[in-house]
């Protein structure tokens, strides 16, 4: 931008300003135009958003940048272009048919409280669609919805925003003789900041309840909605947080998995491990195709847990092969494990289909239903009463792995040794030469 | 790097942090959900910002903010959320934003099964805004797929100014596999056409219907202009018929001319073929599988996998379709792409489809099987 001070930033170009007759919006948007030349901000690094509504027309008679968009929704835009560049002074325009719409926005962003400024041009109806109600019409409030007055109690949109944290909140009227420097103020304060201001709405809402500027200060006193600064209070502004916290973060380590033996498998191979949520069978699972990795194997996994993750099942699927895997389910397990009796509950359809050529794991005490697998009965419950139950799986995987020879037991020992941590890693590796003995 | 174990979830995440996004908004919802988490861990960082947001429409919307700004941005949800998208979806057509957004698709409708995969927002992806324009959507099958694909979507979003869709299933986005993610080929970064420095910019400057505009970030020199309404080269407001009609037939020509261009494809044809097999998605593996049996078992079939959905390969499948005398499209919904197929298949071919919508995987055994293979 030139040195030279600018004396408007309404656009001459875009033409008179488009509202009715008396409309707030125009001595809304004089007094905004009044608070710019005040601030003399960049027009180049200042964007006007604007919501729905006839408010929503108010950017391109700005010589600023403008960006319109859905109703309800400016605030949201808003976030995207203040968090991409802080440098922006970003200025909303909704109206309090917006704030109704979009009023999970206004929450959050109270809540957040990154560097915006809401000025909401609050005219207690819906000017743009023939004046029907909206979240701020009083109590027997005449409109186009609400023929008999309205019966719904209007929503205090300071009280509302200052509840979910606002930094700064203003009340007043498009007449006030202060608004353009209340405007000032709230684009100058370092957080979020909103300013309600009470209109006339001069084709729907005013003649229909004989509203005038006397009307609109009896409204105030008559709700106990008061006027003026309302709150200003210093809080951390958000963008500038999340800047300083991601100076110190550090994206997790990754987990590189180089052939350091040698497997026999020469068949793509499917098994199944079905517990308990709490049995460690998603890690356990992992560790497992990690080893079948170690070996030189392709490996996929697939888990099906409750959303509910502390409780229930967890049926972990995985499939080893010396050459690619193209179809991902397993129909057809080789090898099943059931390790309690949720396992059970969710696969017994599953364990009712197995092939013969399938090996079936499960404790000595486990009642199954009938099946044509290859039952094998280990004494699971017996070695985890001594280890707890958080080794379950790995004790499972250890007897498959010692049974079925599918990789050699030192693939999976490292791969605990690598990929778990050392507290984890110990108990496991004692979990691990006890699965190894369970299979004679 | 070497191999890792991942989930294709990670992988998308990784893939749009090597395309050079640094905005994510997501709101929670199994199975995108890990999409969040892991740009969470990574963004910060690069020196980029990643957010949960109140709900799904400010996701989409802090993204189209942050894009317009000059940020490549990415978000993700689920069908429930893609509803909740739609609106400012048309939005980011309108304002021409380049944005990638991930659909990991489950079980529908509506809550459906939070936990499973489907293939159930094909059409919806395509359709799911006022006014039906075009958009862009890639179909991973693969953890691999689902990197290479991802990263493609930032270019093509860059390279087109438009949204484009990366329609992953949880049967991708949650599974894990092998894979040796820098060992993928991929093109060059393509970064956003920006505006001559010191001329004078129209948001929406073309003199070709299919060009692609020139962006000016906001904040960044020129004055810019966005607007969800009808609007002018300028970014103005209009209600003229003639304007409002170049700019409808602007935001499909540029897409419709470059639809060879962005359609990507593996065509494995069998000379004399009598059957095509036409796939896509997780379903694509259990097809390929099909494919290789039954031509051990001598029968004479091609095989089209499609990872470009939209624009439809319209040129690939008529090839493909040319001299075959039925086509099977396997799918996880009740026969959504097979209508693309139908309308474009030659009179005679019987087209015919292989469906589950049970949250399981089809079986190549089910597509031999009901695919008359």
């Amino acid at each position: 931008m030139d040195a030279a001070v600018l004396q408007t930033y309404m656009n001459k170009e875009a033409g008179p300003l488009p509202f009715c007759p008396g409309c707030g919006h125009e001595r809304l948007l004089r007094e905004l135009d009044t608070a710019l030349v005040k601030l003399q901000l960049d027009p180049r690094k200042t964007v006007i958003v604007t919501d729905i509504g006839c408010i929503g027309l108010s950017d391109p008679y700005f010589v600023t940048n403008g960006f319109h968009g859905l109703h309800g929704r400016s605030l949201t835009y808003a976030t995207g272009l203040k968090l991409a560049r802080p440098e922006l002074t970003v200025i909303v325009l909704m109206g309090d048919g917006g704030c109704g719409i979009g009023g999970a926005h206004l929450l959050n962003a109270a809540r957040r409280n990154l560097d915006l400024t809401l000025i909401i041009a609050n005219n207690f109806n819906y000017g743009m669609t023939g004046g029907q109600h909206s979240v701020t019409t009083p109590l027997g409030g005449r409109t186009a919805t609400t023929p008999g007055g309205n019966l719904e109690g209007p929503l205090d949109i300071c009280a509302t925003v200052i509840a979910a944290g606002a930094g700064r909140v203003y009340r007043g009227m498009t007449h006030d003789a202060d608004l353009a420097d209340r405007i000032v103020d709230g684009v100058r304060y370092p957080g979020f900041a909103v300013l309600d201001v009470w209109e006339l709405c001069t084709a729907y809402y005013t003649p229909q309840n004989a509203m005038n500027k006397r009307e609109l200060a009896a409204l105030a006193n008559a709700t106990g909605m008061r006027t003026g600064l309302l709150v200003e209070k210093a809080r951390a502004e958000f963008g500038a947080a999340y800047r300083a916290a991601s100076k110190t973060a550090k994206a997790r380590p990754r987990f590189v998995i180089e052939k350091a033996f040698e497997s026999a498998l020469d068949r793509q191979v499917g098994i199944v491990i079905a517990g308990s949520a709490g049995q460690k069978v998603r890690s356990t699972a992992t560790l497992l195709a990690r080893a079948g990795m170690l070996c030189g194997l392709d490996a996929v996994q697939k888990d099906d847990y409750p959303i509910t993750v502390m409780t229930g099942h967890s049926v972990s699927e995985i499939s080893l092969s010396p050459g690619r895997i193209e179809y991902t389910a397993i129909d057809k397990p080789d090898y099943f494990a059931v390790l309690s009796e949720d396992g059970l509950k969710k696969t017994r359809k599953s364990i009712g289909r197995l092939p013969e050529c399938c090996t079936l794991y499960v404790d000595e005490s486990m009642e199954l239903p009938d099946t044509k697998a290859r039952v094998k009965r280990i004494g699971l419950s017996q070695a985890t009463k001594a280890l707890g139950k958080l080794t379950t799986s790995v004790v499972a995987v250890a007897a498959i792995v010692a049974d079925a020879k599918l990789i050699p037991a030192e693939a999976l020992e490292e791969a605990i040794r690598r990929y778990q941590p050392p507290a984890v890693a110990e108990a496991n590796l004692k979990a691990l030469q006890k699965g190894l003995q369970l299979v004679a | 790097m070497g191999l890792e174990f991942i989930e294709g979830n990670e992988a998308i995440a990784r893939a749009a942090v090597k395309a050079g996004c640094r905005f994510f908004a997501g709101y929670p919802i199994t199975p995108a959900s890990t999409i969040l988490s892991h740009m969470l861990d990574l963004l910060p960082s690069e020196g980029g910002v990643a957010l949960q947001a109140e709900d799904e429409i400010a996701s989409i919307g802090f993204c189209i903010g942050a894009a317009m700004a000059g940020w490549k941005a990415m978000t993700a949800t689920s069908g429930p959320g893609i509803s909740l998208y739609s609106e400012n979806i048309g939005l980011a057509i309108m304002g021409e934003t380049p944005l990638v957004i991930v659909d990991v698709q489950r079980q529908g409708p509506a809550t459906g099964s939070a936990t499973k995969g489907a293939d159930g927002d094909i059409q919806f992806a395509r359709w799911c805004t006022s006014g039906g324009l075009p958009i862009i959507a890639l179909c991973p099958a693969t953890v691999a797929e689902a990197y290479e694909l991802t990263y493609r979507a930032f270019n093509l979003a860059e390279t087109y100014r438009t949204p484009v869709f990366v329609l992953s299933n949880k049967e991708v986005s949650m599974t894990c596999e092998a894979v040796d993610l820098e060992a993928i080929e991929l093109p060059p970064l393509v970064i956003r056409k920006r505006p001559l420095e010191g001329a004078p910019y129209l948001p929406h400057q073309f003199e070709r219907a299919d060009e692609v505009p020139a962006l000016a970030d906001f904040g960044a020199g020129a004055l810019t202009r966005y607007t969800t309404s009808t609007h002018n080269k300028a970014g103005r407001l209009t209600a003229d018929p003639e304007i409002i009609q170049e700019m409808i037939e602007h935001y499909a020509a540029k897409l419709e001319a470059a639809a060879d261009d962005i359609a990507l494809y593996r065509y494995d044809p069998e000379e004399g073929a009598e059957t095509l097999m036409v796939s896509y998605g997780v379903t694509s593996r259990a097809a390929r599988v099909a494919v290789r049996e039954a031509r051990q078992k001598g029968r004479k079939v091609s095989s089209l996998v499609l990872q470009t959905l939209y624009p439809v390969p319209e040129r690939a499948l008529r090839r493909a379709l040319a001299g075959v005398r039925r086509a099977v499209v396997p799918e996880m919904n009740l026969g959504q792409y097979r209508r693309e197929v139908e309308r474009l298949a030659p009179a005679g071919v019987r087209v015919s489809g292989v469906n589950r919508m049970d949250t399981t995987l089809i079986s190549p055994s089910e597509i031999m099987v009901r695919g008359e293979l």
